[in-house]
């Protein structure tokens, strides 16, 4: 659902001069320095990305799924780098807060989160709990004036480096295996018992770091527990997630779109055997799978988001959105590659960034397998 | 002090434009539009002098199609309080555009009128100057510092062979250069702002203004298509073609 459509072109467009100008010039520099630089993202800031997703109540935009997609495919036509930074707080950074927080917990986080003066983070991922998040084996006591204490250890956490709020996921309930014995915590950084390891070192997406979470007798107060309710944080994150897999999805097709852009670019430049590499059919192909895929991933999303914006169940919609996003991303990053030919594979013109930037996607959120089962699953049991 | 800014719709900077086949200019259709790169700095440096508290009103006016209101609303998100369209479906013209901004400016009586030195689609560089002209007001062109203090303002300007320092007294005219600012973006919360700030309209004939062209165009040519470059073999290869080839060195 669009609100109005005036305001979103007006939004677009400086969405656009934000990546023309700013973004894109600074790309190298983001990977040499593996660091979104401050002023990009008190650009960022100004542009308002931090606080897209968060209510307007809340000091934030409060954008429709829709309106959200439309910002992030815009956005993305640049560097992974710069959306993780400047806009994590606008999904995980901050939807677990919103789905089921408290008044307080709100009032507490989501102003800031949405000015970006905070950055949210989002620990859910275990060492033996990947795929299997319910495996999960962080654990929070409760100890006797009704607060928690914390003892697990997280991996692969984006901007745990760098985070100042941490949604963590913990068992309360022992005897419970399942999704069912999990509680979230907000915990802010600078708690006793809560630390966190340097960037681990990882193919791309240099500028976002990725890193640990210790939690070593990690005392948190009874009302850092979400929505104050144990045993329902695995359907909190799982009702963040399911709005994230459209998010994530719009977040995929953007790369896609500046990939093909820059691809077109140098098909019409490049010449061998006497003219532009364009003129030779097959490049065309290679442009057109890749311009069909990407237009039909974005009509996917977006018919996802009005669904979910009318308030319809879109599990199995957003599921069948971050699988093909995702793999339709990586499909174009490599003939991209290919039509770049040596360029595309040297350093010199952003395409391997990008080819390493984008394969992540195809990982986290929930494995391409896992969105296939999922699918099949729910097409067994008569969702059709 | 009141601060007007007059703004252009123009073509994106970022569009490559194409030359329509019957050479008449070039091809609008579909094409993306934008405000004139040189009057968004004017609006952001009216907008800086609104918030270091020098101005206290920014007013942002565009002459042309209704169509207009858009590149006005993105002028109100960046920081200008109210904005005026006078709309024409001419093609408006440096000096009908400078005699209707000067009607306007009788009836606003702003202190200070930030241009942009010139617009990216004609590349006149006239209508500051036309106006300045018209209103009897002092001008300051191509400013590239701008300090507004105790009814002057100092205008550094960018000239060939370097920079030229000079003071006018207000009511003054600056148009601006690239150097002046660097634009900021426009946030949603301020787009959403934007909506509710009032925007007057005023068509030529209230203001007394004959919008008809004065000038005719007569055809619009792309730019020579650049050939492609080659390699020498050596220096004196290199001279040669600049001396006989290139006709550039003798
Ligand atoms: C860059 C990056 C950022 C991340 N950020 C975060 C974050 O912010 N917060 C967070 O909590 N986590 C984060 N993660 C973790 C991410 O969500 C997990 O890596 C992901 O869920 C997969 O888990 P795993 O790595 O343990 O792989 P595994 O679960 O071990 O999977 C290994 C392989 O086995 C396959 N597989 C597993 N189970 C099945 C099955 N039942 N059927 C078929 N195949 C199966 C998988 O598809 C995969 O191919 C991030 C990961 C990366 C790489």
């Amino acid at each position: 659902m669009i609100t109005d459509p005036e305001q979103m072109s007006a939004l677009l467009d400086a969405i656009r001069r934000f990546v023309i100008d700013v973004a894109i010039p600074n790309e190298d520099r983001v990977e040499a320095e593996d660091e979104v630089p401050p002023e990009v993202v008190a650009a960022m800031r100004e542009l308002g990305t931090f606080g897209w997703s968060i209510p307007a109540e809340y000091g934030g935009s409060g954008l429709t799924s829709e309106e959200l997609a439309l910002a992030f495919i815009e956005l993305t036509r640049c560097s992974v780098a710069y959306r993780v930074i400047g806009a994590q707080n606008a999904g995980i950074g901050s939807e677990c807060i919103i789905r089921d927080g408290t008044q307080e917990q709100k009032q507490r986080y989501l102003p800031r989160l949405a000015a970006g003066e905070l950055l949210g983070c989002l620990a859910l991922t275990e060492p033996d709990a990947g795929s299997d998040a319910t495996a999960l084996q962080t654990r929070a006591v409760k100890t006797p004036n009704g607060g928690y204490v914390l003892n697990g250890h997280k991996h692969y956490i984006t901007l745990a480096p760098i985070a100042d709020v941490f949604t963590v996921l913990a068992r309360t309930d022992d005897r419970d295996r399942g999704g069912s014995g999990i509680s979230a915590f907000v915990i802010e950084r600078g708690t006793s018992g809560l630390t966190t390891s340097g960037s681990t070192p990882k193919m791309g997406q240099e500028g976002a770091p990725i890193g640990e979470v210790f939690l070593e007798d990690c005392r948190v107060p009874a009302d850092a527990l979400i929505g104050g309710k144990e045993g329902v944080g695995f359907s909190t994150v799982m009702k963040a997630l399911n709005k994230q897999r459209i998010n994530l999805s719009a977040l995929s097709t953007g790369p896609a779109i500046r990939m093909l852009d820059e691809a077109i670019a140098y098909a019409n430049e490049r010449q061998q055997f006497g003219q532009p590499i364009g003129d030779y059919q097959l490049v065309q192909a290679m442009l057109a799978e890749s311009k069909v895929e990407i237009e039909a991933a974005r009509a996917l999303i977006l018919e996802t988001a009005r669904k979910r914006d009318r308030g319809e169940d879109v599990t199995l919609d957003v599921s069948m959105c971050k699988y093909y996003s995702t793999e339709m991303c990586f499909r174009v990053a490599d003939r991209v590659v290919q039509i770049f030919g040596g360029r595309g594979y040297t350093k010199f013109r952003g395409i391997e960034r990008f080819f390493r930037d984008v394969r992540a996607f195809r990982i986290y959120e929930g494995t391409s397998q896992i969105h296939l089962l999922n699918i099949g699953k729910r097409l067994l049991a008569g969702q059709n | 002090m009141k601060v007007l800014v007059p703004i252009k719709r123009v073509v994106d900077a970022n569009v490559k434009v194409r030359v329509k086949p019957d050479n008449s200019g070039v091809d609008l259709n579909n094409v993306k539009m934008a405000v004139n790169p040189f009057c968004e700095i004017a609006i952001e440096e009216a907008v800086r002098l609104k918030e270091a508290g020098t101005a206290s009103e920014v007013i942002a006016v565009a002459i042309g199609a209704s169509v207009c209101a858009e590149q006005l609303r993105t002028c109100l998100a960046l920081g200008a309080d109210r904005a005026i369209l006078i709309e024409t479906d001419e093609d408006a013209q440096p000096l009908a555009i400078a005699k209707a901004l000067a009607a306007i400016q009788e009836k606003e009586s702003a202190d200070l009128v930030i241009f942009g030195k010139q617009s990216i689609d004609a590349d006149n560089s006239q209508t500051g100057q036309m106006f300045a002209a018209l209103t009897g007001m002092a001008q300051a062109t191509f400013a590239s510092e701008l300090t507004v203090a105790d009814g002057k303002a100092t205008v550094v300007r960018e000239i060939d062979g370097g920079l030229q320092t000079i003071e006018v007294t207000l009511p003054a005219v600056v148009t601006t250069d690239l150097r002046l600012n660097e634009p900021r973006y426009a946030s949603l919360p301020n787009i959403m702002k934007a909506k509710k700030k009032p925007m007057d309209t005023h068509s030529p004939a209230d203001l007394g203004v004959d919008m008809a062209p004065t000038q005719e165009i007569l055809s619009v040519e792309p730019p020579a298509e650049r050939q492609a470059g080659i390699t020498v073999e050596s220096v004196d290869e290199l001279v040669d073609k600049l001396r006989n080839e290139a006709k550039v060195i003798s």
